[in-house]
């Protein structure tokens, strides 16, 4: 929770998310055209899409299939009744003149999402329902002086509206919700969860009280299209609503639009008087009605989800709940983890997997677990290297930047560079007795009581050695030796 | 149930339908007949009936998830007042 202090003391926000997210099918809701992303204007558009007299609706079951899995994965009721409504309203990209939609009786009823949040710590926030709905056509404003043009490819795309409960109380936790959804969708493949092709968008509906009392008057802000933006239009709606209040002012009840590229939101006051929808069920579809057999089969094959793989983590691997949390955000990662994690350390594998291996991801442009350099197999056989003590933690950094330099194998880059770490005792002895003779006077501070001085020693036997000596075998040898 | 003139003005606004000021008093009246006419539908008791979704029994058919349709744009734009680039093309609308 955070809390805001103004002038006339604390503010607390009330965040309640409504996420637009496509389904995944190759046709539409109630029309056998494609919903391919990027296809020419106007070409994926059947009759019924463009709203033809005549044209019928017909379900698509995968539309359906796929909502019933989504509240599922959401721990959510679902309802063998629904039915399909018409909501009214005129807009250039609407041809119907309203959008069908589900009102009184959606297919999934209440559940529940748990956030992760960066402190490790977890919150539940409630679902309100999901529903399902057809998408608008797109509308382009900018290729025309006075023309607005109006391509309906995306007309009548499944759309599962998402509502949550007002739980959020920080910019924070509407992005660790935003996340986790999608982490969800995307385990599910219900939706591919990308914010920036408008597949994921996100209306926010946000108030303001003093800390313990009832809900004030919230605003709305309409698609919000990436998780940077839906947070940065929070904290400024709520610094909005804060200077109105302490001003003694009132919150109008409004759509407002956010303004990405200025920082600055606006009302859109045009969307006031169309909100009378009139909703009525839509009289061309009657009432969905699904078998619970078929709900319990779909649940019986259901993928591990999120949080359940996040528990077998800690509990298999012993990981800590960050690192769990981290790695299963995503299923390739999580896959990724455990093929590498397969008969190896698992906290060592997570170290590097977490690390130095998405640091490199995230540095090297266009690379992903599918085509980097360093595959499972390898960053495993680098991961053998340390574990068998050929090498030390400290020069795998190096090794595996050559690795993911040239997309050898590890034993190949310390075999080239001679990197193999120097684990012979009649060796490293020689060292160690030459260091001591040749430094009496560190010598007598340490056996006078100067203990971290064995520090020094074992850095100029890794001096000596250019890094190579087994660091474990150093400390021993210095030890037997000097005490 | 009675409507007065400035319900028939929402409506119509809401329809997008334009009515001189002069045919909404009569259209009032008209209106509150049909209602009224309707209403008395409530004069039955009905407790305990299910709604009637249809007057066949049948359930929602469904389609398989398969591409059969779109690929029209030109019959999808035909009878388009105005179109330019394969859109649709519309006086401007920004909000």
């Amino acid at each position: 929770m955070t809390i805001i202090e103004g002038k006339t003391g604390p503010w607390e926000m009330v965040i309640g998310l409504e996420v637009h997210a496509q389904v995944i099918a190759n046709s539409k809701l109630f029309s056998g055209a494609a919903t391919a992303f990027g296809a020419e204007p106007n070409s994926q558009v059947s009759l019924v899409d463009a709203a033809m007299p005549g044209m019928l609706p017909v379900i698509n079951e995968m539309a359906v299939e796929q909502a019933v899995k989504t509240g599922l994965g959401l721990n959510a009721k679902i309802n063998l009744f629904s039915e399909f409504e018409r909501k009214n309203y005129f807009y250039a990209d609407l041809p119907q003149g309203y959008q069908i939609s589900q009102f009184l009786h959606p297919i999934v009823g209440e559940g529940t999402i748990i956030l992760d949040l960066e402190d490790g710590k977890t919150r539940e926030v409630g679902i309100e329902r999901l529903h399902l709905e057809q998408d608008a056509g797109k509308s382009l404003h900018d290729q025309h002086p006075t023309m607005s043009y109006i391509d309906l490819n995306r007309s009548g795309v499944t759309l599962m509206e998402i509502v949550s409960k007002p739980d959020m109380r920080s910019a924070e936790e509407a992005g660790a919700y935003l996340r986790k959804l999608r982490s969800i969708l995307r385990y599910l493949g219900t939706c591919d969860g990308n914010m920036d092709e408008g597949s994921m968008r996100a209306d926010v509906n946000l108030s303001m009280r003093r800390p313990g009392e009832p809900f004030g008057t919230r605003t709305e802000t309409k698609n919000v299209n990436s998780i940077r933006f839906v947070q940065q239009s929070i904290e400024l709606e709520a610094k909005r609503q804060v200077a109105i209040l302490e001003e003694g002012g009132t919150i109008d009840q409004e759509t407002r639009l956010f303004d990405a590229s200025k920082g600055t939101s606006r009302s859109m006051r045009s969307k006031e008087e169309a909100h009378d929808y009139r909703y009525f069920p839509d009289p061309d579809l009657l009432p969905l009605k699904i078998d619970a057999a078929w709900v319990e089969s779909l649940k019986k094959d259901l993928p591990e989800l999120p949080d359940a793989k996040k528990q077998r983590f800690i509990d298999e691997f012993g990981l800590p709940v960050y690192d769990a949390g981290v790695l299963v955000a995503d299923q390739e990662t999580a896959a990724f983890y455990e093929t590498v994690a397969k008969g190896r350390d698992p906290k060592l594998t997570a170290n590097w997997v977490i690390g130095d291996y998405f640091g490199a991801l995230n540095r090297t442009s266009g690379a992903n677990l599918g085509n980097a350099p360093v595959d499972a197999a390898k960053l495993g056989g680098l991961i053998d290297l340390i574990a068998d003590g050929t090498i030390s933690g400290r020069t795998a950094k190096e090794v595996f930047e050559a690795m993911w330099e040239s997309g050898k194998d590890a034993a190949a880059i310390v075999e080239e560079k001679g990197l193999k770490q120097i684990s012979d005792t009649g060796a490293l002895e020689g060292i160690v007795d030459q260091l001591i003779a040749d430094n009496p006077g560190q010598v007598e501070q340490y056996k006078g009581g100067n203990a971290k001085l064995i520090g020094w020693f074992v850095g100029q036997v890794m001096k000596a050695t250019q890094g190579k000596a087994n660091p474990g075998m150093v400390n021993q040898l210095l030890k037997k030796k000097l005490d | 149930m009675a409507v007065d003139k400035d319900t028939v003005a929402r409506i119509a606004k809401l329809a997008r339908i334009r009515i001189p000021e002069e045919q909404q008093e009569a259209l009032t009246g008209e209106l509150t007949e049909i209602l009224n006419w309707v209403e008395q539908l409530s004069e039955l008791d009905t407790e305990g009936v299910e709604p009637m979704t249809s007057v066949v029994a049948m359930s929602l058919p469904q389609r398989q998830d398969v591409v059969t349709d779109g690929n029209c744009a030109d019959k999808v734009l035909k009878n388009a007042p105005e179109g330019a680039h394969g859109f649709f093309a519309v006086p401007k609308v920004v909000e």
